[in-house]
C-alpha cells in the first residue's frame, strides 16, 4: 500500500512540480485538481461506477508524463482527405503547429489551448468552461488531466459561423511506458455549427496511458457533429471524458468508435439544462482477445422539450470484456422529453461477455421514454439463410457481423471514415468485402 | 437430374417424411402439393440442407451425387436453390453487397473470374427486370423492411442472380395478392430453361396457374399419396385434401397414409 502510494508520487507528481507556470487562475485550476487525485487516487472496483473495470494495473504501473511532443511523426497518413486544411495533429497530449493544418478554418479559432488561456481574447471564456463540464472534484482521473493542461486544444466558432470542413484532432498516443493527457475545450456560439473529428491513433504499439478530455459548450441554436475514433496500441490504456451542455434548441450528435486499447473507459455525459435541445449518443466497440472496454453514459434531460436517442452496439470475440453503462435522467419538470436508449451486443465466442445496464429515471410525468439492451449471438437461421445462397458459415457470420456493426458506421457522415471503418471491421473478421 | 430414393427424415427425433420417392428430370416443373403438416416443407428444408433436420434413411442423387454429403453452401454453389417461406432479414447488408458475394462465391467455385462491383451491377440491373424490381431495392438491407410480396420477390431475383440448376420454391406463394403473386411466377417462368429444374411447394393451386406443374405429387402424412399431371391439382381444388388421405386412393403411396 505504501509502497504505491510512493510510486504514484514518483511519477505523477514529481511530473507536476516540473510543470511550467501557466496563468495564475490556470496555476491555481492545476493544483488544486492535483490535490484533488492525491486524495482520489484512480477509481477502485469498490466505487459502482468501477465495478467492472479494475484500473489496479494501471495504477501499479510506474508511467511517466510526458513533457513533449517533440518526436518524428508522419501524420499525413492519419488525415482524412475530408478534412484537408483542418486538421490539428496532438503529439503526446501537445499540439503541433509545424505538423498541423488551419487554412481551411476561417473564422473559427482551433489553437493551443494553454496558449490561449493566456491570450486577452480567450481568457474569459476559457476560465468560465475549461473544468466546467469534466469535474475533477469527483473524479481522480479528471483531476489527473485537469493538473497536466499543458497543451491541449481550444476550438472556439463564432455566433452564426458554419465551419463547412470538417475539422480533425489527430491525438498520436504516447511512447512506451508515458502517460499524456490531451485535453480540448470547444465552445461553439449561437446558430453556429462544425463537425470535430478526434481521432485517437497508436504513436506506439507499447503501453501507455491516455487520459483525455472534451468539453463540448453549445450556445443557443448551435449544431456539433463529433465523431470519436479509438485506435489506440493493444497493450494501452485509454480513458477519456467527453462532456457536453447543450444550450436552448442546439443540437450535439456524436458518434464513438472505440476498437483499440488493452483497457478503454469512455464517460460521456451530455446535459440538456435549456429548451428544445436534441443529442444522438451513439457507439460501436469492437474488441477481441484480452480487451477490455467500457463505456458509461449519463443524458440529462433537466428541461422540457428535449430529445435523446441513443444507439450503442458491441461486437466481442475471444476472451474479451465489454461494459456500457447508460444512464438517461429526466428531471422533475422536463416535460415532453423523448428519450429512446438501446444497447445491442454481438458475441463472437463463448468466453466473450458483456455487462449492460441502462438505467432510465424519470421524475416528470408526461415523458416518452423506452430503452433495451440485447446481448446475443450470430442466429443460427440467418446463417442457414446466407448458406443456401452458397456463402460459407465462416464468411456469412462475417457477413452478419459487418451488417450489424453497419447500423451505426453507416450513420457516419464522412465517407472516408465509413469505408475505412468497413475496412476495420472486415479485416477483424479476416474477410474481404469489397463494396 | 434428382433422384430421391425412400427418403426418410424428421427433426428432433419425430419422423416426419416416410419414405419419398420422387424423380425430377431436366426442363421439368414439379409441384408438391399437399395439407399442412403434410411434410412439404420438410422435403424443401432437406433439400437445401437445414441443419436441424436428420435424415433417418434413404438417399437423394442430384447429378448423380449424394447430395445429403454436401453442406448447404456446397449445394448452393453446385446450384442448388431454395426460395424460403419467411426470407430472413440481413440488416446492414446491402441487396447488391449480398448478391455480389453469393454470385462470386459460385463463381470461385466453378473456377470462373469474380465480377467487380460495376460489373456485377449491370448484371443485377438486367436480372432485376425478371422480377421487375426497383434499383432502390439493390441499395436496401436484404429483405429488412421489405413487404411480404417484396420479400417473394427478392427471393426470385436472388434465384434469377444465382442460376440455379434446381430451385426449390417453398411456399412462394403464400402471403402474395393477384399482382405480386402474377410477378412473381412471371419471374419464375422466365427463368425455367431445358437445362434446369423447378420443384414448386405450395398448399394452393393458384400458384399453379401462372407456373405449370408438368408433374404433381401430393404428401399426405410424410409419403406420396397421389401422383398425375396439372390435372391433379385442379381436383385438389375442387375436393380439397381430404379424399386423399383415405387409404383406398393411397395408391403411388407404397403404404396406406395413416
Amino acid at each position: 500500500m505504501v509502497t504505491e502510494l510512493v510510486k504514484s508520487e514518483n511519477s505523477y507528481q514529481a511530473a507536476f512540480r516540473e510543470l511550467a507556470n501557466a496563468a495564475p487562475w490556470l496555476d491555481l485550476v492545476r493544483s488544486s485538481a492535483m490535490e484533488r487525485f492525491e486524495q482520489l487516487g484512480f477509481p477502485s472496483v469498490r466505487e459502482e461506477d468501477w465495478k467492472y473495470t479494475n484500473l489496479a494495473t494501471l495504477a501499479k504501473e510506474n508511467l511517466v508524463p510526458a513533457v513533449n511532443g517533440d518526436e518524428n511523426v508522419d501524420a499525413s497518413r492519419f488525415a482524412y482527405p475530408e478534412t484537408a486544411g483542418a486538421h490539428l495533429v496532438v503529439v503526446n497530449g501537445f499540439l503541433r503547429d509545424d505538423l498541423s493544418q488551419t487554412s481551411a478554418l476561417g473564422d473559427v479559432v482551433a489553437t493551443d489551448l494553454l496558449s490561449a488561456s493566456g491570450d486577452a481574447r480567450y481568457t474569459k471564456i476559457i476560465r468560465k468552461y475549461l473544468a466546467r463540464n469534466a469535474g475533477y472534484h469527483n473524479n481522480g482521473l479528471t483531476a489527473l488531466n485537469t493538473a497536466f493542461v499543458q497543451s491541449g486544444v481550444f476550438v472556439y466558432v463564432p455566433k452564426n459561423v458554419k465551419l463547412e470542413t470538417p475539422l480533425q484532432i489527430t491525438f498520436v498516443g504516447g511512447t512506451a511506458n508515458s502517460a499524456t493527457f490531451p485535453r480540448v475545450l470547444v465552445v461553439a456560439e449561437e446558430n453556429s455549427s462544425a463537425t470535430l473529428i478526434e481521432n485517437f491513433v497508436a504513436g506506439s504499439e507499447g503501453r501507455y496511458f491516455t487520459n483525455a478530455i472534451a468539453e463540448v459548450v453549445l450556445k443557443d441554436g448551435a449544431h456539433l457533429e463529433h465523431y470519436r475514433l479509438q485506435r489506440e496500441s493493444k497493450q494501452a490504456f485509454h480513458v477519456s471524458n467527453t462532456s457536453a451542455e447543450l444550450g436552448r434548441a442546439s443540437r450535439y450528435d456524436t458518434t464513438s468508435i472505440n476498437l483499440g486499447a488493452h483497457l478503454s473507459r469512455h464517460d460521456v455525459s451530455v446535459v440538456m439544462d435549456h429548451e428544445g435541445a436534441e443529442t444522438s449518443v451513439d457507439g460501436l466497440y469492437m474488441v477481441d482477445s484480452d480487451q477490455h472496454t467500457d463505456t458509461h453514459s449519463v443524458i440529462d434531460h433537466k428541461q422540457p422539450h428535449c430529445n435523446s436517442h441513443q444507439l450503442y452496439k458491441g461486437i466481442l470475440d475471444g476472451n474479451a470484456r465489454a461494459v456500457f453503462n447508460g444512464k438517461i435522467f429526466v428531471r422533475e419538470g422536463a416535460q415532453k422529453t423523448d428519450a429512446m436508449q438501446t444497447n445491442k451486443n454481438l458475441l463472437l465466442s463463448d468466453r466473450a461477455r458483456v455487462d449492460t445496464k441502462p438505467q432510465l429515471e424519470i421524475y416528470a410525468d408526461d415523458v416518452k421514454c423506452a430503452h433495451g439492451a440485447a446481448v446475443g449471438q450470430i442466429e443460427p437461421e440467418e446463417l442457414f439463410y446466407l448458406e443456401t445462397r452458397g456463402i460459407g458459415p465462416e464468411l456469412g457470420r462475417s457477413l452478419l457481423t459487418y451488417g450489424f456493426a453497419e447500423e451505426v458506421i453507416a450513420k457516419i457522415k464522412l465517407e472516408s471514415i465509413r469505408s475505412e471503418l468497413d475496412a476495420i471491421v472486415l479485416r477483424q473478421l479476416h474477410t474481404s468485402l469489397e463494396t | 437430374m434428382l433422384e430421391i430414393k425412400n427418403l426418410h427424415a424428421g427433426i428432433d427425433g419425430k419422423e416426419i417424411l416416410k419414405g419419398i420417392n420422387l424423380t425430377v428430370n431436366k426442363g421439368e416443373i414439379h409441384a408438391i402439393m399437399g395439407p399442412n403438416g403434410s411434410g412439404k416443407s420438410t422435403l424443401a428444408k432437406v433439400l437445401a440442407g437445414h441443419p436441424q433436420y436428420e435424415v433417418t434413411a434413404g438417399e437423394v442423387l442430384y447429378e448423380g451425387r449424394n447430395l445429403l454429403e454436401l453442406s448447404p453452401d456446397e449445394r448452393a454453389r453446385e446450384g442448388v436453390f431454395m426460395a424460403f417461406q419467411y426470407p430472413i432479414e440481413v440488416p446492414g447488408v446491402s441487396n447488391a453487397q449480398f448478391l455480389r458475394l453469393a454470385y462470386n462465391e459460385k463463381r470461385k467455385h466453378l473456377g470462373e473470374e469474380e465480377l467487380d462491383p460495376l460489373e456485377f451491377k449491370d448484371l443485377l440491373k438486367e436480372r432485376a427486370k425478371v422480377v421487375e424490381m426497383d434499383a432502390s431495392f439493390m441499395t436496401r438491407s436484404v429483405n429488412e423492411g421489405f413487404s411480404g410480396g417484396e420479400k417473394k420477390r427478392n427471393e426470385i431475383l436472388q434465384m434469377a442472380v444465382l442460376e440455379p440448376k434446381l430451385a426449390v420454391l417453398d411456399e412462394t406463394d403464400s402471403g402474395l395478392d393477384i399482382d405480386a403473386l402474377r410477378v412473381v411466377a412471371n419471374g419464375v417462368n422466365q427463368l425455367l430453361t431445358p437445362n434446369n429444374a423447378i420443384i414448386v411447394v405450395t398448399h394452393y393451386q393458384r400458384l399453379l396457374n401462372y407456373i405449370v406443374p408438368d408433374f404433381v405429387h401430393v404428401l399426405a402424412s410424410g409419403r406420396i399419396a397421389r401422383e398425375g399431371g396439372k390435372e391433379l391439382a385442379l381436383e385438389l381444388e375442387s375436393k380439397g385434401y381430404d379424399w386423399i388421405k383415405t387409404p383406398d386412393n393411397g395408391k403411388g403411396a407404397g403404404a396406406p397414409a395413416q
